[in-house]
Formats: structure tokens, sequence, C-alpha cells
């Protein structure tokens, strides 16, 4: 009967999401060419001789679909390495700071608002700088461990308030212990929101990896969508007009974050109850009363920042009313 | 006396921030494997350019600009200075040009492409927004998918497809660069003529995008209003639509001129991408240069002043709200 509520959009963005990771687990293997090896000359025109050939080749002569299938791969890797560790460190802060409360979650929210008031990309930046040399799991760190305040502050209010209800009474007077029962009793309310935000983390990772590569601040080693925006754009493909060299990454990095932002559009819509109502009944609104059927899909809760905006120009702090959540 | 102390509180948090800040880029430019100006000596080295004496000489001359040889506290110190009377140093890869004057020079391109792209992609987002949500049907449908999707390009997707189509294709708009070659920059009317040019792609590459975002924001914030208990029981009054239609502007509003004060304090570090792919003469081409080139007082520079940016505009929009706001006053100062 859940089924029954999955909106269009949900399916859209799971479809495209699909595709992508099927291209990604299965096509190196299906294209079968090492990305760096050279296999024509300087931008070659896309040609049907061999699978390899079929998006044309990159300023160092290389096949532009063998890099897109590994590049997808890596990006993909990134950022669901990324987003797995900047949920991990936002939810466990969150959690410890909201349920606790007292001089821990002082502690805590005073370092997550000043992580959160100093602009992300610098300390990418700076990392990367620092790093030298970087693998993409190194990459995949260091934007991980930079992307988590937003949410370990959204989670500490939703923990906070969760603290004072019954059921963690009975739960404290039955003598569970401490971790059982943010585990347990407190976790369970939070879980869809954490999914959500996961899958904004993700896509605000791979942007920010495809942010660093075209700053120069790439995987050293590996190619990535990032990297080969990187190359098209220092060789000037888009001056030249080979289409094939730019367009594809461009589309795919498109592709990623738009098909992630509607997930979470859709999810939001099926997590929350009051919208899943709305949906199916209609608000006592102006729009309703004007025929307009489906409310918002896209989050409301003001500790959520705009999504894409936030995520593709990396920099901009999540927009809230900083001062009202406190 | 309430907003007093709400107003204290926050220029101590500036403050906290502002050194947290500085503590962190400090640290983070010292990770360099080495030291930097160890680094940047044994590039000089390498290029073969510089008999033993001048390198001496410029290894010295960063040595007491960084203060490396004094303890660390110290050299937090001599930073901190320095970044407070706006010196930053002297370029490595440009070497006696002093960082500031670069910094100069790049600024007001930066500026000039941002503000104007964030101030109409706010203004037309947040009516696209508000008309979406008031209207609803095909309308709201239509814009809502299309804003989504625009917010959802990644910006220097946009500048580059544009770049390829407006720029290469239809030869309509100049490919790259601030000015035609020849031209220096003057405030002339031929020279601004002819820079406008090479403005229109850049602008409206990070315009649309922004639009989208605006217009998600906005129609989010006016359906929630919409549905919110005043808007019932003014309706139960029978208070007229136009009537109502301001109370919920007036709401939402509020967060809505906070995020373009954010942007704005965020336009430095917001769009260094499209300047790249439009070669444009600022920010974020001086920051790509400095970094291929390991140029660590401009890196270190350029990163300063978005977090400055960041961090004032943060702050202007807390004394703001909480003047407009009283509740935020009362949250802020109240017991907790």
């Amino acid at each position: 009967m859940r089924g029954a509520n999955l909106s269009p959009r949900f399916w859209v963005a799971s479809t495209m999401i699909l595709l992508l990771v099927l291209a990604a687990v299965f096509g190196p293997m299906v294209v079968a060419t090492d990305p760096n090896q050279v296999i024509g000359g300087l931008y070659d025109r896309p040609s049907g001789e061999r699978l390899a050939l079929y998006l044309g080749t990159d300023n160092e002569g290389q096949s532009v679909l063998a890099n897109l299938v590994h590049g997808l791969r890596t990006s993909l890797l990134v950022g669901l390495l990324a987003g797995a560790i900047a949920t991990l460190i936002g939810l466990v802060l969150g959690l410890v700071a909201g349920f606790q409360g007292g001089w821990v979650d002082d502690v805590i929210s005073a370092i997550t608002n000043i992580a959160l008031s100093i602009p992300t990309i610098v300390v990418i930046i700076l990392l990367g700088v620092a790093l030298g040399s970087r693998s993409s799991v190194a990459l995949a760190v260091i934007i991980g461990v930079t992307a988590w305040p937003w949410l370990a502050r959204a989670v500490r209010a939703q923990a906070s308030s969760i603290r004072v209800r019954e059921h963690i009474e009975v739960a404290r007077l039955s003598g569970a212990r401490w971790v059982s029962i943010l585990g347990w009793d407190v976790l369970p309310y939070l879980l869809s929101y954490v999914v959500m935000a996961f899958v904004l983390q993700c896509s605000g990772a791979i942007l920010a990896e495809a942010t660093l590569s075209l700053l120069g601040l790439g995987p050293s080693g590996s190619t990535s969508i990032g990297t080969m925006l990187y190359w098209a754009q220092v060789w000037g493909s888009v001056r030249v007009g080979a289409l094939w060299a730019f367009l594809p990454p461009t589309i795919v990095l498109t592709l990623i974050s738009f098909s992630l932002l509607l997930l979470n559009s859709a999810g939001d819509e099926l997590f929350n109850p009051r919208l899943r109502k709305g949906r199916r009944r209609g608000r006592g609104t102006a729009g309703a009363a004007r025929g307009r059927r489906a409310p918002t899909p896209t989050p409301v809760a003001p500790e959520t920042p705009t999504p894409g905006l936030a995520a593709s120009t990396a920099v901009d702090l999540p927009v809230s009313p900083k001062g009202a959540s406190r | 006396m309430q907003f007093a102390r709400y107003l204290l509180r926050r220029t101590l948090w500036l403050l906290v921030t502002f050194v947290a800040a500085m503590v962190l880029v400090f640290l983070l430019i010292r990770l360099v494997p080495g030291n930097p100006v160890d680094a940047i000596v044994a590039q000089m080295t390498r290029g073969g350019g510089g008999s033993g004496e001048q390198v001496r000489a410029i290894y010295d001359n960063y040595m007491r600009e960084f203060g490396l040889d004094l303890p660390l506290w110290q050299q937090f110190l001599v930073f901190c200075q320095n970044v407070l009377q706006g010196d930053f140093g002297t370029s490595f890869a440009q070497y006696p040009a002093p960082v500031t004057a670069m910094i100069g020079q790049a600024l007001p391109w930066s500026i000039a492409i941002q503000l104007p792209a964030i101030v109409v992609g706010w203004l037309v987002g947040n009516v696209v927004g508000a008309v979406a949500a008031f209207r609803g049907g095909w309308f709201d449908k239509g814009a809502f998918l299309t804003s989504i999707f625009a917010t959802s390009v990644p910006y220097y997707c946009l500048a580059i497809i544009l770049l390829f189509v407006v720029a290469v294709r239809m030869q309509i708009l100049p490919a790259g660069g601030g000015y035609s070659f020849g031209l220096s920059p003057e405030l002339t009317l031929t020279f601004f003529g002819d820079a406008i040019t090479y403005f229109w792609l850049p602008f409206w590459s990070l315009v649309i995008v922004f639009i989208g975002g605006q217009a998600v924001g906005m129609r989010s914030m006016a359906i929630y209003e919409l549905g919110s208990d005043y808007v019932n029981y003014a309706r139960g009054l029978g208070i007229g639509d136009n009537r109502i239609t301001r109370y919920i502007f007036r709401n939402a509003m509020l967060p809505q001129l906070s995020g373009l004060a954010l942007s704005i304090g965020g336009m430095i570090g917001g769009a260094l991408i499209t300047e790249l792919v439009f070669n444009y003469p600022g920010l974020g081409t001086l920051l790509f240069t400095a970094i291929s080139s390991n140029d660590y007082p401009v890196i270190q520079a350029i990163v300063l002043l978005i977090t400055i940016a960041v961090l004032l505009a943060n702050f202007l929009v807390d004394v703001v709200n909480g003047l407009i706001d009283p509740r935020i006053r009362a949250a802020e100062t109240g017991d907790r």
C-alpha cells in the first residue's frame, strides 16, 4: 500500500540513478579499454568502428567513452564514501549533542556553529593544496570531513525534541543503556531524514569533487568526471568545438545532480506523512481551493539548506534563519 | 537594552569565528610538506633562474615575511597583524608583485559579474516562485520542474554549454577574457562598451542557475505560509485575498532576504569556476593560476577574503534579523 504513494518523480529519479550506477559498474567491463591507453589522435571525431571510439577521443587521444565510464565509477565512489563519512559524523555528533544536552551539547554546538560559518570550499582547497598528491579516496575523506556541520545541526535539533518524549523515560526506567536508547529509541525517529540527507551529501560530494578537479586539485592518477572536465577545460575543447570531449561529462554530471535532487524531493514527500496526506486530500488552502494538487515536495524545514544551490556553489552556507533555530 | 545584549553576543561570536578561521588557515597553509618557503625556493632554483645570492635574498625575504624563524604562536601573531593591516605578502610566482595589488586587480571583475547576477536572479526567482505558489496549476508544475532542474545543473556545466552554443557555434559574443586585446581597463565608454560583450555570457550562466534556486525556495516558503493558521484565520474572518497575500509576502520574505545577504557574502567564492570557463580575469582565474604554480600567499589571501566576506555577511544578517524579529532576540538572550 506504500507503493500507491510513490510519485512519478520518485520513479524517474530512481530509474536515472539505477542507470548511472549500472553504467559505472558494468561500463568499464563492456568498453574494455584502458582509459589511459592512447587509441587515436587529438580530438578524433566519434566513429562507429569500435565501441571505444563511439564518443571519439580526448586531448590525449584516449577513448572518451572509456574515460566516461571509469570516471563515473570514481565520481560515484567518491560521492558515496564522502557522503557516508559526512553523514556518519553529522549523525553521531548531532545525536549525542541533542540527546545528552548540558555541557556536551554546548561544546558540540559551538564546534558545529564555528565549522558552519567557515566556508567549506576554503577548507577543502587548503587541505587539497596541503596534500600535494591526492588519491581519490583521500579526496573523498577531505570532502567528507568538511561537509557534516549542517547535518549535525539539523540532527541535533530533532534529537533534542525527542529527548523529552515519554517513551525515552520508559526506556530509561527499564534500565536500557545510553547507547541502546540512542540507537533504538531516538535514531528511528530521525532515520528518514538522515537517509534523505545522505542523498544530498552524496550529490554535494560529487559536485565538490568536480569543483576541486576543475580548480586543478583533482585526484592524481585516476579519472573522474571532474578531471575529464578539467582536461576539456584546460585544453580548450569548447573553443575548438570538440563537442564529444566536453559534452559527455557535462551531461553526466548534470544528470547525477538532477536525479539525486529529484530523489531527495520525492523521498521527502514519501517520508513526510503530512505532505503525503496533502497529496491525497489537498489542504484547506488557497492553492488547493483553486485546484492545485500536490503541495510542496521540497523540504520546508528551516534546518534544510537549499540543496542544489548550496551544493553547486559550494561555499554558500546552508540558508537557514541562523539565530532562530538555536 | 535587550538588543544591545544581543548585539554584544553576536559581535563576540563574530570575533570567535574570525579567530577560529584565522587559526585554521594559518595551520593548514603550514601543512604543506616542508615549509612553503623551502618549496618555493626549490622551485625557483629548479627553474634555473637566479644566482645563489639572489635566491638567498629571496629566501631571507620570505622567511622574514612569514616569520618562519619564530616560534609558532609568534608566527601566528605576525600573520594576524599582517592580515589585519591588509598585507598579504609577496607573490611567489610573480615575485616582486604584492599579493594585495594582484587581488585588487582581480576583485572588481568578480564583483562586476556576481553582484548583478545575484540581485537579478534573486528578484526574478522570488517573483517566479511566489507566482507559482499562488497561481498553482500548470504554471506551478512547469515552473517548479524547470526551477529544480535549473538549480541542479552545476553552474559551470551551464557555463560550458552556453559558451559553446553562443560564442563558439553562433559566434554572437566573444568566447573568453574580460575585454578585447589591445584595450586596457579604464573608465571610458569605449572600454565599457567592449567589456560588456564579454560580460553577458558569464552573467547569464549565473543568473539562470540562481533564479532556479530562489524560485524553489520562495515557492516552498509561500506554500508553507499559505497553509498556516493565521492564513486560515484571516480567511475565516473574510479578509480579502490581496491583504492576505501581503501578510504572506512579509513573512515569506524574511528568510529570502537573509538568503540574499548570505549569497552576496558568499559571492567571491561562489562562482570561481565560471571565471575559469570564460577565462574571465577575476579571482577564480587568479586562484586557479595560483594553485597550479603553488603560489601559497595568493591562495591564502583569496581563501581569507572568501572567509571574511562570509563571516561579515553572517554577522550582518544576524544583526538585521535581530532588529526586525523580536523572537530571535529573545531566543538568543533569554535563558536556555
